[in-house]
């Protein structure tokens, strides 16, 4: 009963943060200079008429909680509004970014977790050695990096060797079709910076962690026990070590994705990705406010159901957390 | 009476003192935490004394554009033509005003909130807490960047971005350390003498977590250098300032990459990451002589202190 509890308890408040996330997003925007009106009376000759028939056509007269009533109603139905910049639902915009971030940020958080895990275990298992020595102080520096010092470094390193810039050659299609095949390496190619920077910025947390979780294990009991029953260090550390030191590693990930977001942002914005983050980025230089709320409130939210999910996995892992 | 009173205050003295030597002893003890104490206090010298040393005008041209390193000018130049060493001192004066500026306030909202959460609880502690939920959970760069937009840019606006932001995590620590302290027994004799609030609050909670809310300072100046080199690097920071960010941002903008020029990137990433590190050391020093038994810290801040202080023995973190 108490798990069940537990989660009902996290679902709940999942949905109570996006709910504030929308309130405060709503009233966010209406309190930056301009709206859709004077940027779209912005036009020579504008009467006072037409401006007056534009505030009522946005319904920009009516009072604040009315305008914040129609927006939830129109959110639920999934409309975001206009981009002022391109004139198209900023709904169908961002899926397609959306589209194209994920892909980005899921192959680099999962090398971050893998080469991270790695190495964590590798520096416990070879703790004070030489290589531990590099491996964690490596680590730290990594940790320390801004990422866009690393994006840039990227650029300057391996700026020759592989693509720089968007998600696809823009000429591909230019002297013929292209086949699947090659637009598919061609995106896998231009895929490898962007990952490879925001795996950087987040491997070295997750060695630091991996390896003092496997460190704090290697001392329990149950190892000194297995050590004693004649097991080998390396049947040790798979199956009784490594298992039990990765429970830290889920509460990283949770904690971590408002953070991964932050480093999509930046490795997208350097690599010209064309991603949410960079959409973001091109809002806000555009003063395009439905595409920035739109894309803030997207991130939002897929931040609290990603916190939600690692919850639940973690709640799964060890559900002595619940009481 | 009075001399209950004076004993009380004695006590929490000799504790207050006690911590505070632990965390010279720390400094001592690990060479970590001086390295990383000399690395902070080497940049804030630097800082004040920025004026002096800088060789150069940031604002008057001095050599050719994109010039590399040489015996005039140690660093080269960047895209107009200024010298990039006289860039990085004077950039990373700004850059440390608002990392210390930021923290401060934050440290202020977030100390206050912890002891004010902690303390009385119930329904002022719920809704304390439902507002650093959704500051935890929120990705706080996309939410500077929407803020720093509304606001516009200006250094005060980015001060005030980064405190709102990184005051959550510290409040949550903060909370826990005067939950616990509140049922020592000793507060509660002062309690039932007849201390007021404010007067228990002061004298015998705030030594308490006095030495905690000091490690998080130094963890949060990292984050808030971090998070200012990242709004400055997408735009949104006053271009007419000069700081560690911003330098890295020209860079990018005016193309130092595909002119091979990169003494205009790598000697300010290699400041900012020293910064950085030297915090990040400092900090974790300290929380670890203040709580040799803080293992998986849970709530603990995000990218900082979520570590395990872990291992056994001299090898370990």
């Amino acid at each position: 009963m108490r798990g069940a509890d537990y989660v009902i308890r996290r679902i709940g408040f999942a949905l109570l943060t996006i709910f504030i996330a929308i309130t405060i997003n709503f009233f966010l925007f209406r309190v930056l200079p301009g709206n859709i009106v004077s940027d779209l009376a912005r036009v020579p000759h504008a009467t006072p008429q037409l401006r007056h028939a534009l505030t009522v056509e946005f319904g920009l007269d009516r009072p604040k909680w009315e305008q914040y009533l129609i927006y939830l109603r129109e959110l639920v139905h999934g409309n975001m509004g206009i981009s002022f910049a391109s004139q198209q639902p900023v709904s169908q915009l961002l899926f397609n970014d959306l589209k194209n971030t994920i892909p980005m940020v899921a192959i680099g958080t999962l090398g971050a977790i893998v080469v991270g895990i790695g190495t964590g275990i590798l520096s416990a298992w070879r703790r004070s050695s030489a290589s531990d020595h590099v491996s964690t102080n490596l680590a730290i520096a990594f940790y320390a990096f801004p990422t866009q010092f690393l994006g840039l470094m990227l650029l300057i390193l391996l700026g020759g060797l592989l693509p720089t810039s968007g998600m696809e050659n823009p000429y591909a299609g230019v002297f013929g079709p292209q086949s699947t095949v090659a637009r598919f390496q061609d995106i896998g190619l231009h895929l490898i910076l962007p990952a490879l920077t925001l795996l950087l910025t987040l491997y070295g947390e997750f060695t630091l962690i991996m390896r003092s979780s496997m460190l704090e294990t290697l001392g329990e009991d149950y190892v000194l026990t297995a050590r004693a029953k004649g097991l080998s260090d390396r049947r040790i550390i798979a199956r009784h070590v490594v298992r039990n030191a990765l429970l830290p590693i889920a509460t990283l990930v949770a904690l971590s994705i408002g953070w991964i977001v932050g480093g999509a942002i930046l490795v997208e914005y350097i690599f010209s990705w064309p991603g949410i983050g960079q959409a973001l980025w091109l809002a806000i230089n555009q003063r395009d406010y439905p595409m920035l709320q739109g894309g803030f409130l997207i991130l939002a939210v897929s931040v609290v159901v990603l916190n939600l999910l690692a919850d639940l996995a973690y709640f799964k892992l060890d559900p002595r957390i619940s009481e | 009476m009075s001399a209950i009173a004076t004993e009380g205050g004695s006590l929490t003295g000799t504790v207050s003192r006690a911590r505070s030597g632990l965390i010279r002893q720390a400094i001592i003890e690990r060479k970590a935490a001086a390295l990383g104490l000399g690395i902070i206090v080497f940049f804030v010298v630097l800082a004040v004394a920025a004026p002096l040393i800088a060789p150069y005008s940031t604002t008057a041209r001095t050599c050719a554009v994109f010039a590399p390193p040489s015996g005039s000018h140690w660093l080269g130049c960047d895209d107009g033509g200024i010298d990039m060493l006289s860039e990085i001192i004077s950039g990373g004066r700004i850059s440390l005003i608002i990392g210390f500026a930021a923290t401060l306030i934050a440290m202020l909202i977030g100390g206050g909130v912890g002891i004010l959460s902690g303390y009385f609880g119930r329904w002022l502690d719920t809704t304390l807490m439902r507002i650093t939920d959704y500051l935890l959970v929120i990705p706080d760069l996309a939410f500077a960047m929407v803020i720093a937009d509304v606001w516009g840019p200006s250094l005060s606006h980015v001060i005030g971005v980064i405190a709102i932001l990184e005051w959550a995590t510290t409040a949550r620590i903060i909370r826990a350390q005067v939950m616990s302290v509140k049922e020592r027994v000793y507060i509660k004799r002062a309690r039932s003498i007849g201390a007021s609030h404010l007067r228990i609050i002061g004298r015998h909670i705030l030594p308490q977590v006095g030495p905690l809310l000091m490690a998080n300072t130094v963890l949060t100046i990292a984050v808030a250098i971090y998070l200012e080199t990242a709004l400055a690097f997408l735009g949104l920071e006053d271009p007419t300032t000069t700081t560690w960010g911003t330098i890295l941002e020209h860079a990018f903008d005016r193309a130092a990459v595909s002119a091979g020029a990169w003494w205009a990137i790598v000697p300010d990433g290699i400041v900012i990451t020293l910064l950085i590190m030297g915090c990040f050391l400092l900090g974790q020093a300290i929380e670890d002589a203040l709580n040799p038994r803080l293992r998986v810290a849970h709530l603990s801040s995000r990218r900082w202190a979520l570590r395990p202080l872990a291992g056994r023995g001299p090898g370990a973190i």
